[in-house]
């Protein structure tokens, strides 16, 4: 409407905020490198570890939070339900089973430059959403509490293949998965990250075509139907685009909980429902806040090394609790 | 611009609506009543497509119903539900918008046209003042605006309200009532509502269809209507029939 363009503007303080991370984390660790040592010392020790160590990791960082932030963002609109997310729902001990399956599994291969581990996390993303989806199409019926249900079951299901797999196989192996489960950015160089893009991107893109269809899928199936949405394809494209995204980032940082959570919804409470400004301000929120709690991770016990996802996850867990508390008494 | 030739719908097995046959002119309106369950609720989710019917059984404007694009469709036909999700956190001019929605392109941001389709939705409901207030803080009239302002702003020549004013008080009622006829009126909006009120059903609309266990066992004017035998057999009870003291028009009592 006529206030959008000063909409626009109420997000610059995340885009500082995300260039403010792009700018200052990557010389935040257990060695504070100055800008200075960077610069002026091409080649030297400091620059070696700002653009072959720190800055990849924040960039890893920033497009897996966006992702993971975007693909709650879109399963919360999809489901409409608060607690959706690809976590709650499957997705990501989908990826995770297949992640798990191909190291378990101790085989490693590149198919068409995708490394084995993203191919068999997307796989693993694809049957989880598969399943999801089949499950509702066979009741016929498009009520999202049956496909929330199929989700959560889907979940625990992938997860006990998980644990199986873990107790089945040698210890280094499960030791090596237990370390991937935690998540982690400890990418080094750029390898990984364009790794991912071609899967991220398209996904993102996907998302952001579909704004307009995420505030009409919010008001309920029914009534966007009724407004000219195609709403069993954009169902489809949105699992499709989560899938790309979850698949990708699981591959590459495991599984990162709790981002796609907690950024959504602190980006409601600032921007309100309207996917046309809130999207672009999940992205922004996630992709400054998954390299800041990297950061937080790095710096906690250094110079060991806490998993991001356990930082993620000891901050989420009592949002989750707040959430609930605060969705009560409006029922 | 609109023919129903033996419309059935299942939900499983369980047949919803059998052989319901009617046409309806532009600029016309319809009311369908009939008791809880006999179906009239998805006779307009049918309409619109929410459901879907056997191909080949609804006709719009001369081409099957089957053959318009969903965009295309929703151009033509709006829908207005019995009321807002309770959680709707949008304010009244961003759900209006999504109205809009048949006429947005992913590649596009909202055009002058769709902001003007937006304001003359909220002028014609009266709700330009609260354009920006939130629908949850809207009394149930209000909402049920909110909700008759977005179908508006989709800009359809035909308009299914499922029992616009079921949860209103009087005056409430009588102002949606007096909006729709407004509408009508002046725009040439071709209007179907459900409605469980035999008198509303009688007095808005030229003609009534009713459904009973999913067959239509009425179509006919409201003189037809307001007879004890025709209601007897709709609503399987009796009703009595007298005249309104001011207005002089049939009334029926339960």
């Amino acid at each position: 409407m006529e206030h959008l363009g000063s909409r626009w503007l109420r997000l610059l303080p995340l885009l500082g905020l995300c260039l403010l991370a792009l700018a200052v984390l990557p010389f935040i660790g257990l060695r504070i490198l100055t800008p200075a040592e960077v610069w002026l010392q091409a080649g030297g020790p400091a620059s070696d570890i700002f653009w072959k160590l720190r800055l990849p990791r924040v960039l890893a960082g920033m497009l897996a939070g966006a992702s993971l932030a975007a693909g709650g963002l879109a399963f919360q609109a999809l489901f409409r339900n608060p607690l959706a997310t690809p976590f709650t729902l499957g997705t990501a001990s989908g990826a995770s089973l297949g992640a798990s399956l191909y190291i378990g599994s101790g085989c490693s291969f590149v198919l068409l430059g995708v490394s084995g581990v993203t191919l068999s996390a997307f796989l693993g993303a694809s049957a989880a959403l598969a399943l999801v989806y089949g499950l509702t199409r066979v009741r016929r019926a498009m009520a999202t509490e049956t496909m929330l249900l199929a989700g959560v079951a889907v979940g625990i299901f992938f997860s006990s293949l998980i644990l199986l797999l873990q107790y089945l196989s040698n210890q280094a192996h499960s030791l090596r998965i237990l370390r991937w489960l935690m998540g982690g950015l400890d990418v080094i160089g750029y390898q990984s990250l364009l790794q991912a893009l071609p899967m991220v991107l398209p996904g993102l893109i996907l998302i952001c075509l579909l704004r307009y269809d995420l505030n009409l899928l919010t008001g309920g199936q029914e009534l966007a139907a009724s407004r000219g949405m195609n709403v069993d394809r954009v169902k489809l494209l949105l699992l499709l685009a989560v899938g790309l995204m979850i698949g990708a980032v699981v591959s590459v940082a495991g599984p990162i909980g709790f981002v796609g959570l907690m950024v959504p919804h602190v980006c409601r409470r600032w921007y309100g429902p309207d996917h046309r400004i809130l999207l672009p301000a999940t992205l922004l929120l996630g992709a400054a806040f998954l390299p800041a709690c990297d950061a937080a991770a790095r710096l906690l016990l250094a110079p060991a090394e806490l998993p991001v996802g356990i930082i993620t996850a000891i901050l989420g867990g009592p949002f989750f609790v707040w959430i609930l508390i605060q969705r009560e008494p409006r029922r | 611009m609109f023919r129903v030739r033996q419309l059935c719908y299942c939900a499983g097995k369980k047949p919803l609506l059998a052989d319901v046959t009617f046409s309806l002119e532009a600029g016309s309106t319809l009311a369908v009543i009939g008791p809880n369950g006999a179906g009239k609720s998805t006779l307009l989710k049918c309409l619109c497509r929410i459901l879907p019917a056997a191909p080949g059984t609804l006709e719009i404007q001369g081409r099957p119903a089957e053959a318009y694009a969903h965009k295309a469709l929703a151009r033509l036909i709006s829908y207005v539900p019995q009321a807002v999700e309770r959680d709707d956190l949008f304010s009244v001019q961003d759900f209006v918008l999504q109205g809009r929605y048949p006429h947005l392109s992913p590649f596009a941001t909202v055009s002058r046209r769709d902001q003007e389709a937006v304001a003359r939705a909220l002028a014609w409901t009266g709700l330009e003042s609260l354009a920006r207030r939130r629908i949850v803080t809207l009394s149930a009239g209000e909402q049920q605006k909110v909700l008759i302002a977005a179908a508006l702003a989709q800009e359809a020549r035909l308009m299914l309200l499922d029992e616009p004013a079921a949860y209103l008080d009087p005056y409430q009622q009588e102002q949606i009532y007096a909006l729709l006829e407004r509408l009508r009126r002046e725009t040439g909006i071709t209007l179907i509502e459900v409605t469980h009120d035999v008198n509303r059903a009688a007095s808005g609309h030229g003609r009534i269809l009713a459904l009973r266990a999913g067959r239509m066992v009425f179509d006919g004017s409201p003189s037809e209507l307001m007879t004890s035998g025709v209601l007897q057999a709709i609503y399987g009870k009796t009703f009595t029939l007298t005249r309104h003291p001011a207005t002089g028009c049939a009334v029926a009592l339960p």
